[in-house]
């Protein structure tokens, strides 16, 4: 009985022990608890929302481009693609199969989707095909039950309907690259696209819009259990572009088969109705993604698709350079209008024989008829006596050797040429007979058709310095953000001189002798005023000018003059100008003053019977919605 | 006590009957119930596939503790090697036959329904240790001579579920049968020294342990190394626990649970899953529950009046101490995650079967507590 009490005792003590060893433990547990669910508690909670909330982001739809008439140029169209999520098909190879009696699928294809089944997760939609036409998409909703997990999915990819003809204006939309990833996390979606040129690049951030999101509900693997919260974002602004499209359709129609470009620009307002370079580019084939041959053609074509020979082709201006000079002259009192000067069909200057187009020679000439026989001889003497600095000074007033800063990118400078310039770039100093080369727009001078086209609205305006644009406003849900109405300088030059020189520009096409009256308007109240030229690109010997100049026809392309011209209409009032450019074309007046006629026609009636403000009073309906 | 006490080997079936502690088997009621309806929320509001079977489990389980309770505790004393040696025997057969099953060979497969041995041999071991340690002089405990038959008793199960291979069992023979010593008497500097020993060994049993268990304690100690490699499991457990704060996101809203990034929450993370719903409030509450059995089992020990009766209660009660502590340690982050499941509340057949026979036992035990067994009695009887 002793022993079996001392064994209580013991095993008491030894219980208490235990007891004590235990609510140690105990004490353990309930102080990581507390830990976690208080001391921790906010910063777990966070990471639960971590795993559980995934944020996705909603790519909001880019804003439309419509020309001056509210027809849309660039819009989004519906892109409809099978997609195929493998955790809905038992079977997958049956579902292939019987999906390929309904959609021609190529061994390429096929092997690529089972590589993405296998990477992606089984809920993940893989693509099956995209671009779908109207009968695809009938075709597999009707054969739905034996394609288990075969869907249809809406997505949103950008459409050109007027496809080449605008490429040159709208640019085009490609995927974002490494180096434009910045800020909006928009550019880290896959598959989005951002205006590359043109004005979707120059008003990407407008038309781009505001990403919306959408926070979702995930489970540990990832698949979507639902949608907690929306925020659709904002689409894009709505671009309207001065431009009108059927006009713009019409001239690359007129300069299909040539390497040329041409401009037309309302001469008050500097809206510019079309500017044209062909060969184009179809900006659709830049949104779906180039093939290599289709981009190994348009670089290497020697017509230089891609390049907007409109605002970025640099042509000596030839002719079309003489009323710079005239009314450098003019403006500098250096001769009169009326002041004769005698071509026998060349001037020489020390060694070096400067010829007239015209072998003969035009005889006794003065400003008016100088310009409307475009007499060469009269302006190299009219730019002896006048010096290209004040050339240069006219030249640079009305535009050339600058930006015009057009809201197109990639506009170059063009090149007007001082005595400076050449000391600086050449390396030395400026001889007289490159002054008599620029008197007649050879040489050094270079400019773009979209210069000329600005150069010759200032000269039929009044001397006033409009600066061209192509978009007229952008829409954003109410308001729109209106250009305001261009107050442009005045350039300063005496309405006389321009009169004169104007005077000689409607003789160009309205006079028996002018070098366009081949090419007039005889539509009473349309007709037109202008100015041919022909550039050389190469010098003509003394030995090949002996032995007779051979005609354009008769040399490689790459060889034979740009021919253009540049031109106003109706010439009693001028509202429209335009310039035509086209390379390696031949004589201004056979080939260039023809295409210029006719687009200044076909502007007067469409445009013609328009108010000034063309777009403004127009559609008050669209911008009230 | 209210109840009159006789002789407890002459009371009738009736009498013992309303002997049981039956606010005890409410305690183990409340745990269980709070158990399906946590299986009720894994199964995102189902009674399917888990929660129904674990209750008829529970009612069976309730069958079989009022059984053993009512059966005179002599009998659990003289069978208690046989009963240890046919678990060992079982044991030894899934190391031969045992189908796999989650990785390890733990289930033997008996036809109508699968056996896992290892849970048997945590009750048998404690009985088969409690009658060594009753029927031995209690000068003897100090002799070590003594103490080589119960510690072969101890380590040949615990080496063969560690051959499984199934940590978290191996630790809770070594500590259950450990606290057995300890209750006994055996000196306190002995385990002191079996304690230096073992961390002797650690260098040496590192060596034995599997790539997946290495892994384990490495990523236990820096579970945040490998969010989404070995640390996953745990940093998800410690995950919902935070986010469950004092009162949790409610019945059915935890989502870390339904949205699966906690695992086996249906098992060995169940208790993640109810503190995450139920928060703080909730977690302390089953602990809340889990201790006042103790302190049951406790009573129930100090209470008896034979050796055998008290070493065997206390025996299962810290047995099941270390189920819960070592689980709620393991998905807190505590200890590595050894695979041990939340006792009466974690979905799993055997375990509840188990634990329902040993508070059989410990009910037995409380029935039986004015019962005074001989020393030698039962080798007398055999």
């Amino acid at each position: 009985m002793q022993r079996e009490h001392a064994r209580v005792k013991g095993f008491s003590r030894r219980a208490a022990l235990l007891g004590g060893g235990q609510a140690l433990l105990f004490s353990a547990l309930v102080g990581r608890l507390y830990y976690l669910q208080i001391t921790e508690a906010d910063r777990y909670t966070m990471l639960a929302e971590d795993n559980r909330i995934s944020l996705r982001l909603l790519p909001p739809p880019r804003g439309r481009i419509v020309d001056r008439h509210g027809v849309p140029i660039a819009l989004n169209q519906l892109n409809y693609r099978a997609v195929l999520v493998s955790e809905l098909t038992p079977d997958l190879g049956a579902t292939l199969s019987s999906l390929e009696n309904v959609l021609p699928i190529s061994e390429r294809e096929r092997r690529r989707i089972l590589r993405e089944i296998r990477r992606k997760r089984s809920f993940v939609p893989v693509t099956i095909k995209e671009n779908l036409d109207w009968d695809d998409v009938a075709r597999i909703e009707v054969n739905a039950p034996s394609l288990p997990g075969v869907s249809i999915e809406v997505g949103q990819s950008r459409y050109y309907p007027f496809a080449e003809a605008a490429g040159h204006v709208l640019g085009y939309v490609a995927a974002v690259s490494e180096e434009e990833q910045g800020a909006d996390p928009l550019l880290e979606l896959p598959g989005f696209r951002i205006g590359k040129n043109g004005v979707e690049k120059t008003y990407d951030l407008a038309l781009r819009g505001k990403a919306g999101s959408s926070h979702i509900e995930v489970d540990a693997l990832g698949r979507v259990i639902r949608e907690l919260e929306r925020d659709e974002g904002q689409s894009g602004q709505e671009l309207v572009l001065t431009i009108d499209s059927g006009l713009q359709d019409y001239i690359v129609h007129r300069l299909e088969g040539l390497s040329a470009s041409a401009v037309v620009m309302d001469a008050l307002s500097g809206e510019v109705l079309a500017l044209v370079s062909t060969p184009g580019f179809d900006p659709n084939a830049f949104n779906k993604g180039l093939s290599e041959e289709t981009w190994r053609d348009l670089v290497s074509n020697s017509r230089s698709p891609l390049i907007n020979k409109s605002i970025s082709g640099q042509y000596a201006p030839g002719s079309t350079f003489k009323m710079m000079v005239a009314l450098a002259a003019l403006e500098g009192g250096i001769v009169t209008p009326d002041q004769r000067f005698f071509c026998e069909g060349y001037v020489e200057l020390g060694d070096s024989r400067f010829h007239c187009w015209k072998e003969k020679g035009h005889g006794s000439v003065d400003m008016v008829s100088a310009l409307q026989q475009s007499c060469d001889v009269y302006f190299y003497e009219v730019a002896r006596r006048t010096g290209i600095d004040r050339i240069s000074e006219m030249a640079r007033r009305f535009g050339m050797g600058t930006k015009l800063g057009i809201d197109i990118p990639s506009e170059r400078d063009g090149l007007i040429p001082t005595r400076d310039w050449k000391l600086a770039v050449i390396g030395s100093s400026w001889q007289l007979g490159e002054t008599l080369l620029a008197g007649i727009g050879q040489g050094y001078v270079l400019s773009t058709p979209l210069q000329l086209a600005v150069m010759t609205a200032r000269l039929v305006n009044g001397g006033v310095a409009v600066e061209p644009h192509v978009t007229h406003d952008l829409v954003d849900g109410e308001s729109a953000l209106r250009r305001p109405d261009p107050a442009f300088p005045d350039l300063g030059i005496s309405s006389a001189s321009l009169a004169v020189v104007k005077k000689g520009m409607d003789a160009v096409a309205n006079t028996p002798r002018g070098t366009a009256f081949r090419a007039r308007i005889n539509e009473k109240g349309k007709e037109m005023g202008g100015k041919t030229g022909t550039a050389q690109v190469r010098r003509i010997s003394k030995w090949e000018r002996e032995s007779g100049v051979l005609k354009n026809r008769q040399r490689p392309w790459e060889e034979r003059d740009h021919a253009l011209f540049v031109g106003y209409a109706p010439y009693q009032n001028p509202r429209f100008v335009v310039s035509v450019v086209v390379e390696h074309g031949g004589g201004g007046s056979k080939v260039a003053a023809p295409v210029g006629r006719d687009i200044l026609l076909e502007t007067q009636r469409r445009i013609g019977g328009e108010g000034q403000t063309a777009v403004a009073g127009d559609e008050p309906a669209r911008r009230d919605g | 006590m209210a109840v009159r006490r006789s002789d407890p080997s002459e009371m009738r079936l009736s009498e013992k009957f309303w002997q049981v502690s039956w606010s005890m088997i409410l305690l183990l009621c409340l745990v269980a119930a709070v158990g399906f309806a946590m299986l009720y929320s894994a199964a995102n509001g189902s009674w399917e596939p888990w929660a129904i079977r674990q209750a008829i489990r529970f009612a069976v389980g309730m069958v079989i503790l009022l059984s053993v309770a009512v059966v005179d505790i002599r009998f659990w004393l003289r069978y208690a090697y046989v009963f240890y040696f046919v678990s060992l025997f079982l044991l030894a057969a899934v190391e031969i036959m045992g189908t796999i099953g989650m990785g390890a060979q733990r289930w033997l497969d008996l036809g109508l329904f699968q056996l896992q041995p290892s849970e048997i041999m945590k009750v048998t071991l404690v009985l088969a240790l409690a009658r060594y340690f009753h029927s031995i002089d209690s000068e003897d405990v100090g002799k070590i001579t003594y103490l080589v038959v119960p510690l072969a008793l101890i380590l040949a199960p615990a080496g063969l579920v560690l051959r499984q291979p199934d940590l978290g069992t191996a630790i809770l023979l070594l500590f259950g049968g450990g606290a057995l010593f300890l209750l006994a008497g055996v000196r306190l500097w002995k385990f002191a020294f079996l304690f230096f020993g073992a961390l002797a060994v650690i260098p040496v049993a590192w060596q034995f342990l599997h790539g997946y268990q290495k892994k384990r304690i490495l990523v236990f100690l820096d579970p945040e190394s490998d969010p989404l490699g070995a640390g996953y499991h745990i940093m998800q457990s410690k995950i919902a626990l935070g986010s469950g704060g004092i009162f949790g996101k409610g019945f059915l809203q935890g989502s870390q649970s339904h949205l699966n990034f906690l695992p086996e929450k249906q098992t060995d993370f169940i208790f993640t899953m109810l503190a995450e719903e139920f928060g703080l409030v909730g977690g302390l509450g089953l602990i809340g529950l889990y201790l006042l059995l103790v302190v049951y089992g406790f009573a129930i020990a100090l209470q008896s009046r034979s050796h055998f009766g008290r070493l065997a209660a206390l025996g299962l009660t810290t047995t099941f101490f270390l189920y819960f502590f070592i689980n709620i340690a393991m998905v807190t982050g505590l200890i590595p995650v050894v695979g041990v499941p939340l006792p009466l509340v974690s979905y799993g057949g055997t375990a509840m079967l188990t634990l329902m026979f040993s508070f059989g036992i410990i009910m037995g035990v409380y029935v039986h507590r004015d019962q005074r067994i001989g020393r030698r009695w039962a080798s007398q009887v055999e």
